[in-house]
């Protein structure tokens, strides 16, 4: 595996008049890992987030990606690199299918504009069986036939199925049940298995315990500390969350486990 | 097909097929799924159409007649072409009010194009090429307002209801009405074609069909993704075969006008053309889903203002050919072009017919449907001899009832889904 970090955030600020969202934050996923942002609501989650997705510039700092600085201005420059976000609304058409659904706005056509459906359809069933979402009984229902963790599932799908390198997903989990929420997290950790780079953004710890290899703590806009799952505990993030326990070093993020 | 076929990958991919019954038994489930996921189809507006027909002839001694059947084809064009722009405004979840004078406007403007000594005629296959653009122009105007200034499309298109109202009374003030002579803009509502042409051209519809439902299993195979149950492909193939070969031959059957009108193959072909522009072109594609989540649509890259833009102009362009329809009728225009229930009963034809007033849902041939309904039942009490308003009030009947069904199917389609 590569050893500089696919994308690498470094002194990112961001203000929108008199308010400060971020400053100084920096912020690493590394290919292969599932990245947890945590933070207390304002914390700068989803400023974040749409720095990186291109919805807002940073007015300072660097965004790395593949170890070189680039310029995010727009969804479209962010999907270029590789980078999908999942909404929580999911930004998907009820009225559509599954496969109309995942191909939206990419459809696959010839010369005259015509849809190349087979294709399409087949190329929908093979990305859902690679991640493993059974639950689906066929790929022509309509969307609002299907279950929550399933409409979140078909929306991670979409997402990684353009050869993405970078998926984020915005509280996958809220409004889901139990069985669903399990559904998902599988998904999520699958994504990593399969050497994405995953950033999941959730309230939920258990969620974050669940999936999360590393998780990222923001409060109030900068960097609390970066935690190894594997070394820490829920009590601990808590913490971090709600008083915050500044173990950020000169712009290097240090994992918590290692300066306790 | 092919040309992007480099990544499929081997048979033993195939997507996963669920087994079905086959036959009569799989076509029964099939449609019992259907209702039960609250998705209608055309079964319940086939069954009013046929309890209508059923009704009147029983009411009235020549409803149920060749020279009748051709009457209610002519009568039913107009609107359906209407209808059929009402169809992708309400897909994108939008209203077109402005449509029956838009279809005035192209009228006149065929009018004048063919009226003799006014020193500006043309051909009447040119007039009415013109008096289309000049509609889509119209469309155009009213969607780019729609769809960069945000104008809600029911104030722009009421205030164009009553621009081009205005403009036709204006245009026509001294006048009263316009005479068209022209033979070829007459032909649109009063060319019957003879027994063998209407033969070749049921012939012709039923092999561009087969042609089609062919070339699609074929793909499909291709890809190794799921084939439709073959018991209702070769349904459809012969209720195509059937109907295409049955209208001709009642249409050759009537003594006045005698043979298949030409309107009615206008109102086909505009039918396929426009149901292959909604469900095989990315911009049908694009169309249904605007009107499903018009943020999912902008987020996925889909132009949305570009699609708002060419739906509007569509709108003016069937409105035109609709209007050019009826005028060629009556041989004319006048002040009155335009009023009365044409506008109401072209968006009724598509709700009708089954198109979601909220975007997003319905199909092309709910404007044919539709309009089917309006014309047999407003023919049917003519012939029956019940006045206008015994009409408006039973058309409105129906349309209630057409949309409280498609409501509770609706709701029952969300309890089956969560």
């Amino acid at each position: 595996m590569d050893e500089t970090p696919l994308l690498q955030l470094r002194d990112i600020t961001k203000s929108f008049g008199s308010v400060q969202a971020l400053s100084d934050v920096d912020f690493d996923v590394r290919r292969g890992e599932v990245m947890a942002l945590v933070g207390d609501n304002g914390a700068g989650k989803s400023t974040l987030v749409k720095c990186v997705a291109g919805t807002h510039t940073p007015d300072s700092g660097r965004i790395l990606f593949e170890g070189d600085e680039v310029h995010i201005h727009g969804p479209k420059d962010a999907a270029k690199l590789g980078i999908e976000v999942v909404y929580q609304d999911l930004a998907l058409c009820d009225n559509l299918d599954v496969v109309q659904n995942m191909y939206l706005g990419r459809e696959e056509h010839d010369l005259f504009q015509r849809l190349k459906e087979p294709i399409m359809e087949q190329r929908t069933a093979e990305t859902l069986k690679s991640l493993a979402v059974t639950t689906i009984n066929s790929i022509r229902q309509p969307v609002a036939t299907l279950s929550g963790g399933q409409r979140q599932s078909v929306a991670v799908a979409k997402a990684v199925q353009w050869n993405s390198k970078l998926v984020i997903l915005d509280e996958p989990t809220a409004a889901l049940g139990v069985a669903q929420t399990e559904q998902v997290l599988a998904l999520v950790r699958r994504l990593g298995e399969q050497g994405l780079a995953v950033v999941i953004i959730s309230h939920n710890l258990h969620d974050v315990f669940e999936t999360a290899n590393r998780i990222t703590v923001l409060r109030l806009g900068r960097t609390v500390g970066v935690f190894e799952r594997e070394k820490t505990t829920q009590q601990e993030v808590v913490q971090a969350i709600t008083a915050g326990v500044p173990t950020k070093v000169s712009g290097i993020p240090q994992t918590a486990g290692a300066t306790p | 097909m092919s040309a992007g076929g480099a990544e499929v990958v081997g048979q033993d991919q195939v997507a996963p097929v669920e087994e079905e019954p086959r036959g009569v038994a799989g076509l029964w489930r099939h449609g019992i799924d259907n209702l039960k996921s609250g998705n209608l189809g055309v079964l319940p507006i086939a069954l009013g159409i046929v309890f209508i027909v059923v009704f009147f002839s029983f009411k009235a001694t020549n409803f149920f007649t060749a020279n009748n059947f051709d009457n209610v084809i002519i009568q039913m064009a107009g609107t359906a072409m209407l209808a059929y722009g009402v169809v992708f405004v309400l897909l994108l979840g939008e209203i077109d009010l402005s449509i029956s004078y838009v279809a005035g406007i192209g009228a006149i403007t065929v009018a004048e194009l063919q009226l003799p000594g006014s020193g500006h005629v043309v051909n009447g296959l040119l007039a009415m090429v013109l008096a289309v653009a000049v509609c889509g122009l119209i469309g155009l105007v009213q969607g780019s307002i729609v769809a960069f200034v945000g104008v809600p499309s029911f104030v722009v298109t009421l205030a164009g209801f009553m621009i081009w109202q205005g403009v036709i009374l204006q245009v026509l003030e001294q006048r009263g009405s316009i005479i068209i002579q022209d033979r070829w803009i007459n032909y649109t509502a009063s060319y019957f074609f003879s027994d063998v042409a209407g033969w070749i051209i049921a012939a012709v519809i039923t092999g561009i069909y087969l042609v089609t439902v062919v070339g699609g299993l074929a793909g499909k195979r291709r890809a190794g993704v799921a084939i439709p149950k073959p018991g209702l492909v070769v349904a459809k193939l012969v209720g195509v075969a059937i109907a295409a070969f049955g209208i001709v031959a009642v249409c050759n059957h009537a003594q006045v006008p005698h043979g298949l009108p030409l309107a009615g193959v206008l109102v086909v072909i505009a039918l396929v053309l426009l149901t292959f522009l909604a469900k095989r072109t990315t911009f049908g594609r694009h169309v249904y889903a605007v009107g499903g989540n018009a943020e999912a649509a902008r987020r996925a890259g889909i132009n949305v203002s570009r699609i708002r833009i060419i739906v509007f102009i569509i709108s003016g362009a069937t409105a035109a050919v609709g209007g050019i329809i009826l005028a060629a009728n009556v041989n004319s225009v006048d002040l009155n072009f335009g009023g009365g229930t044409l506008l109401l009963n072209s968006i009724a034809a598509a709700v009708i017919g089954g198109v979601s007033l909220f975007g997003g849902r319905g199909e092309v041939r709910a404007a044919f449907l539709g309009a089917l309904v309006i014309a047999t039942v407003s023919n049917g009490l003519n012939t029956a001899g019940y006045a206008t308003g015994v009409i408006y009030v039973v058309t409105g009947v129906i349309l209630l009832l057409a949309v409280t069904l498609d409501t509770i199917a609706r709701r029952l389609q969300v309890r089956s889904g969560r």
